[in-house]
């Protein structure tokens, strides 16, 4: 199959803006990444394997995004921490034009205040992506994490 | 009362009082893991609903001890030491699977659905030469079987020789609460764990502080979810060992919490979207929240229309993990999937109430490091352990104390 260079690198720019973002602490331009009525989802692979559809985060609007960066900023306890991503190239699982169907991995470490650093997360972004004139943007952002364990909290997005 | 033999005694008679040094000494550790999950007391294994079929299994843990449980051929529960008779190696080194009978990888030992040994490979030897002595009986080191009851399909197992049935262990005051979530066939939604940096103990006790919730999590109460000041109980079973504490979803809309400048009531803080602490009545009791929890080690969750069985697995002495498993029912509405669905954002260690758990019971853990001598301080409603209308109180806690030291010898 030939890929369409444009698209794919249009996916790596937005996963890559989407991570940066979040790496920053810019986290009230989190649900900007997103359509209004987009959809994001972290579940683990064993879930997704059974067909269970409960994770650890669901979410089926930019509101509800909103609310969550709302929460953590202003009514949440946990520690101040941080996150690196690092993510491989995508692939285009589907193009048809304005959606595509990218698959993308992902490493987190995780940094407390303290400078303790962990490998926090891996897993694969699954991404439904739509191309609107020069927007790139996720109509749906499915993170399905590789190990069911999540040390202490989930706090900031993945 | 037996003496344990660790040099700390305690330091005094009242459960008003509990010695740091029991969330950091190793010996304790070990003997709790002796007396209490491999004594008389009843550990929740998983859910019947995880075993949907005859001929399967999945693993589970009675304190940090490694168990196989199975559902034979003619649908029966059993469970058994995840050991192999011969070199200890584990029977299952996988979560979940179909199996008619278990072999060991190791050297192709095999065991039924019960634990029981059927075969040593070339036991007799290959060609006359070889093989075990005819009066070797490796059946004698065969892994040890659990008595395993269930009870609304929550599946428990123990090793104790002493221990009441399980629904007695659980308390005639507190079986009504797990028949009255545990009323219809369970759905399986979704499964994961949490690991805490803290002594298993120190969770157990955050799950029993009815006086917490409302302090530590600005959800329950600028939401009014739970605030102390709602109508509920908590019920604490004979000894102390289980406990129920509960909220009616009506609320005064008292100004208790504002007025006392609690940090979690922030009337400045509003949802966008509201949906996901929405919630529909559907015990038809009027009980928004239910927390329930059996001693050591297992726990019952009803937050509005969010279902949860969770069990501990000690991993040390400042190492937890927490096994969470959500669920519905057969024959859920599409709009009670979908608020199920909602409120998974309320729960787990990415949760807005429950991820500040995971937090408290850490800084516990490290803010009582260097205080071993020291004690804290548990006597809000008193002294004792009995059932009270008013949840700011630590009467639960107390109950597990007492439980605690009774099976210890403390």
């Amino acid at each position: 199959m030939s890929v369409n260079l444009e698209h794919q690198f249009r996916v790596q720019d937005l996963n890559a803006r989407y991570t940066e973002a979040i790496d920053d602490d810019r986290l009230e331009s989190w649900p900007d990444f997103f359509l209004p009525e987009g959809k994001y989802l972290i579940n683990t692979a064993e879930n997704v394997a059974h067909g269970l559809p409960l994770g650890f985060m669901f979410a089926t609007s930019q509101a509800m995004l909103r609310d969550r960066i709302k929460a953590l900023r202003q009514a949440n306890i946990y520690e101040a921490q941080r996150y690196r991503h690092v993510l491989t190239a995508p692939r285009l699982v589907e193009d048809n034009g304005g959606v595509l169907l990218a698959r993308t991995s992902f490493m987190v470490a995780r940094v407390m205040h303290s400078g303790e650093t962990m490998l926090f997360a891996t897993g694969m972004y699954e991404d439904r992506i739509v191309l609107n004139g020069d927007k790139t943007l996720f109509a749906e952002k499915k993170v399905i994490l590789d190990s069911r364990q999540i040390d202490t909290l989930l706090a900031i997005p993945l | 009362m037996n003496v344990v033999a660790n040099p700390r005694a305690w330091p005094s008679d009242s459960l008003t009082r509990v010695p740091y040094w029991v969330y950091s000494d190793q010996a304790l550790y070990d003997i709790e893991m002796e007396r209490i999950f491999r004594g008389d007391t009843w550990s929740f294994l998983c859910l019947e609903a995880e075993l949907p079929r005859p001929n399967m299994f999945r693993t589970s843990h009675l304190g940090d001890m490694s168990v196989v449980v199975t559902r034979d051929g003619e649908g029966k529960v059993h469970a058994f030491e995840n050991r192999c008779a011969h070199r200890g190696a584990l029977l299952c080194h996988k979560d979940r699977g179909d199996a008619k009978e278990i072999a060991c990888v190791y050297h192709n030992w095999t065991y039924d659905l019960c634990g029981k040994l059927t075969g040593v490979a070339f036991r007799r030897g290959i060609g006359g030469k070889g093989g075990m002595p005819p009066d070797s009986h490796p059946e004698e080191h065969a892994p040890r079987q659990l008595r395993v009851e269930t009870f609304c399909g929550l599946v428990f197992g123990t090793l104790g020789k002493n221990v009441k049935p399980l629904e007695e262990f659980i308390g005639a005051n507190i079986t009504p609460s797990v028949r009255r979530v545990m009323a219809k066939p369970v759905k399986l939604l979704g499964g994961y764990s949490q690991i805490l940096p803290s002594n298993w103990k120190l969770y157990m006790e955050n799950t029993k502080d009815s006086y917490h919730a409302s302090l530590l999590h600005m959800f329950f109460t600028t939401f009014r979810l739970n605030r102390l000041s709602q109508k509920g109980g908590l019920v604490v079973s004979e000894g102390g060992a289980n406990h129920i504490s509960y909220s009616m979803s009506a609320d005064t809309a008292g100004k208790e919490y504002e007025q006392a400048k609690m940090r979690s009531a922030n009337e400045g803080f509003a949802l966008e979207v509201p949906e996901v602490i929405k919630s529909v009545d559907e015990f038809g009791d009027g009980i928004g929240l239910q927390i329930l929890s059996v001693f050591p080690g297992f726990v019952l969750q009803q937050i509005r229309n969010s279902l949860a069985v969770r069990r501990i697995v000690p991993m040390g002495t400042d190492k937890t993990e927490l096994v969470w498993m959500m669920f519905g029912f057969e024959g859920d509405t599409q709009e009670l999937h979908d608020l199920r669905m909602m409120q998974s954002n309320l729960i787990g260690p990415g949760g807005f109430i429950s991820m500040e758990d995971g937090a408290a019971t850490g800084f516990v853990q490290r803010g009582s490091r260097g205080a071993a001598s020291e004690m804290s301080v548990v006597e809000m409603g008193g002294q004792g352990i009995g059932s009270e209308e008013s949840r700011v109180s630590e009467a639960a806690v107390r109950g597990f104390w007492n439980t605690y030291r009774q099976l210890m010898g403390v």
